[in-house]
């Protein structure tokens, strides 16, 4: 029983890390319908930066925890700067074109950016540093899950709350909405499209930094290729939940999570990312529309 | 004619650039010394190329906007000089001659170690025709395409490795059993939109190079399967050079086939119903074009050059294992197609002698490979989505109402 319960918080950090991916997903498909591909090497850049920041501060002997946060807000900063760069590069030019173009487009964004990075850094594994402490207060639940999962599982509710009241309550959110159903009426009505699909990317491409030093520092070495794993599986967890949709996004991340964690724990992890990608299959053929997405009609 | 505005915003994306750049190119930090590197003059390297390369893109730019104003202003037939060049006889014969002859006479002037290169380059024309047929002909963004190259690769392999077939015996064996699993996977998937179709296929082809990975029972897991036979020729045992050679000749005889095939097929019937598919799914369909059949023939017989090309690149490597298989390899081959012009034969197998042949020849840039492969990518789809050699698309003369691309 303790194992099951092992099992299920492990799920549980592991879904909230697929979630702080999966927003950015979810979001930018449903504003523009394009998978965006470049979306992990984002993270992966978050990441990144994440842990230069941390490198020079930590140098400099500063304490961790701020070192943590200037790291994290650093990483914010510049992933979204990447996020806003890379639409106006990849994906504008290309918003009357087909969507396997921006596709094609997409995929070669994410192409460089992992090389460019490869390139720039280097292509070892590096070690990130641990610089979530452990909490005095958590010692005796700390058998159980570990301060840094904590963190990451309430930066994750914290985020999607945020998000869902960002969406519902805000004037871009609302000009959100109304982008994602209907670019050219949204701009009949007054809303700049551009604008708001730059937002998004920007918004989208924070939450993924925040994923990528949170997760990092839980993980502990980073290199230029984890954005494409953690991306895919992200976007499984975003097709799960109903790709589009927020809470749809943390839903299937969640539900994503628990089932890796079991399967790996109970039957086997050599084929961690095999049963992944069977899962995405699996939805993409029996439910496109995922758990909490509306299934499209095609329009003629 | 450069204006003060366009000065102004190469200024400011050269800054934006720079600030964007600063941290992932300017600071390196040796984890282990605790040092840190500061290298500025990449600093400047990004700035000064992003300044210049700002009046490129808005150019660029501006040239598109141009055309397309112009294109649907005249609405006038406009075919490529290559395409023009591929119409007259008188230019296309003896050009012909002149690259059979250097083709034939090719192995026995270069090095082994060029014979080799462009052997690979003519693999990569052969899948990359294939991957043509589903992408450029039948619109279906395939990019597991890769995993039927190494159904076709471990086919030889292992058949060979357990019942001692030769290579003549595998080659149409790895070819049905591409063919096969194209349709297996094709079946289900095809039901799928574009962009999920590529996920899913993208899904199917890692599944199966991360099967071929642990597999170890059946596939020897990651240290792969050395020692491949390289093909024989009627029994005669060859010399590694004549073996060598052998296969470029063998490869070009494959490639001038799948032409060919690729060729004939595209004219035919389905090849025409492929396009129809790749415009208009529901007008292809209210045509009485069986969508699901349509499809899952594009898809089968895209991976049945993908399968041959497998076998060849096992007997010519004499080793493979799942690290030469991965999702980034069917990016290259999808490259090739892009590059060359979706859709169009010519085009395909100029982009794969650029892309697998340059690289190779300018060493110096071969670490920035992947990087010009991913900027190709999207400067292509941004700026000539039809390719170097865009394919011209079949017009009916007497009609005048016609669409542009």
């Amino acid at each position: 029983m303790e194992y099951f319960f092992e099992l299920l918080l492990g799920g549980l950090t592991r879904g909230s890390i697929y979630a702080l991916i999966a927003l950015g997903y979810t979001m930018v498909y449903g504003i523009i319908q394009l998978i965006n591909f470049a979306h992990g090497e984002i993270y992966m850049i978050g990441a990144f930066t994440g842990l230069i920041v941390i490198s020079l501060l930590t140098l400099l002997g500063w304490n961790p925890i701020v070192v943590l946060i200037i790291a994290s807000v650093v990483a914010v900063i510049y992933s979204s700067a990447y996020g806003f760069t890379i639409e106006k590069i990849a994906y504008k030019p290309l918003r009357q074109a087909p969507r396997l173009s921006a596709l094609i487009s997409a995929i070669g964004m994410s192409l460089f950016l992992q090389n460019y990075v490869l390139l720039a850094q280097t292509s070892d594994f590096l070690p990130f540093p641990c610089l979530i402490p452990d909490f005095e207060f958590w010692e005796p639940y700390s058998h159980i899950i570990s301060s840094a999962e904590v963190v990451i599982i309430i930066t994750t509710a914290t985020v999607m709350i945020l998000l869902t009241l960002l969406i519902k309550f805000t004037k871009i959110g609302k000009a959100m909405r109304a982008t994602a159903q209907d670019k050219k009426m949204a701009m009949l009505v007054g809303v700049d499209v551009n604008r708001v699909i730059s937002i998004t990317f920007i918004i989208g491409s924070a939450t993924a930094a925040l994923g990528g030093v949170l997760i990092a520092s839980h993980v502990g070495m980073i290199n230029f290729y984890i954005g494409f794993i953690a991306g895919i599986k992200a976007f499984v967890a975003a097709v799960l939940g109903g790709i589009g949709s927020i809470p749809g996004a943390v839903v299937g991340s969640l539900v994503l999570g628990w089932t890796e964690s079991f399967f790996t724990g109970y039957i086997s992890s050599d084929y961690e990312d095999v049963f992944a990608f069977l899962f995405l299959v699996f939805i993409l053929i029996f439910r496109p529309q995922g758990i909490m997405g509306r299934s499209e009609t095609e329009k003629v | 004619m450069i204006t003060l505005s366009e000065i102004k915003n190469a200024f400011l994306a050269s800054i934006w650039f720079m600030f964007l750049t600063f941290p992932i190119m300017v600071i390196r930090v040796n984890t282990v010394e605790n040092v840190i590197e500061w290298r500025w003059n990449n600093m400047i390297i990004v700035g000064i190329g992003s300044f210049f390369l700002s009046f490129l893109w808005s150019y660029l730019m501006k040239q598109k906007e141009m055309g397309g104003k112009k294109k649907s202003a005249e609405q006038e037939e406009h075919t490529p000089v290559t395409q023009k060049i591929f119409k007259e006889p008188r230019m296309y014969v003896p050009a012909l001659v002149t690259l059979a002859i250097l083709a034939a006479i090719f192995p026995f002037i270069f090095s082994m170690y060029q014979i080799n290169i462009v052997t690979t380059a003519l693999i990569y024309v052969t899948i990359a025709l294939g991957l043509n047929i589903v992408v450029g002909l039948a619109g279906l963004l395939d990019l597991g395409y890769v995993a039927f190259y190494a159904v076709g690769a471990y086919s030889y392999a292992l058949l060979n490795h357990h019942f001692g077939l030769g290579f003549w015996a595998v080659l149409p064996i790895g070819a049905g059993m591409a063919t096969l699993f194209g349709i297996i996977l094709g079946f289900p998937v095809l039901r799928l939109r574009g962009d999920y179709l590529a996920i899913v296929t993208l899904g199917f082809g890692e599944i199966i190079r991360l099967v071929l990975e642990n597999w170890n029972e059946f596939s020897f897991g990651p240290s792969g399967i050395a020692n491949i036979p390289r093909p024989g020729l009627f029994g005669i045992k060859l010399s590694l050079q004549g073996s060598t050679i052998y296969i470029y000749f063998l490869m070009i005889g494959i490639a001038l086939f799948t032409i060919f095939m690729v060729n004939r097929l595209q004219d035919s019937r389905i090849g025409r119903a492929w396009l129809a598919l790749r415009e208009d799914e529901v007008a292809c369909q209210a045509m009485g074009i069986d969508k699901t059949k349509t499809k899952l023939t594009a898809f089968a017989l895209g991976a049945t050059w993908a399968g041959l090309g497998g076998v060849v690149f096992a007997a010519k490597t004499t080793f493979i294992n799942p690290a030469s298989f991965t999702i980034w390899e069917s990016v290259i081959i999808l490259c090739v197609v892009v590059l060359g012009g979706m859709g169009s034969i010519t085009g395909v197998i100029m982009g794969a002698i650029v892309l697998i042949l340059l690289p190779e020849y300018l060493r110096a840039f071969s670490e920035y490979r992947m990087l010009i492969f991913g900027l190709v990518l999207v400067l292509m789809m941004v700026f000539r989505p039809g390719g170097i050699v865009s394919n011209v698309r079949r017009t009916y003369r007497f009609e005048d109402a016609k669409r542009e691309a």
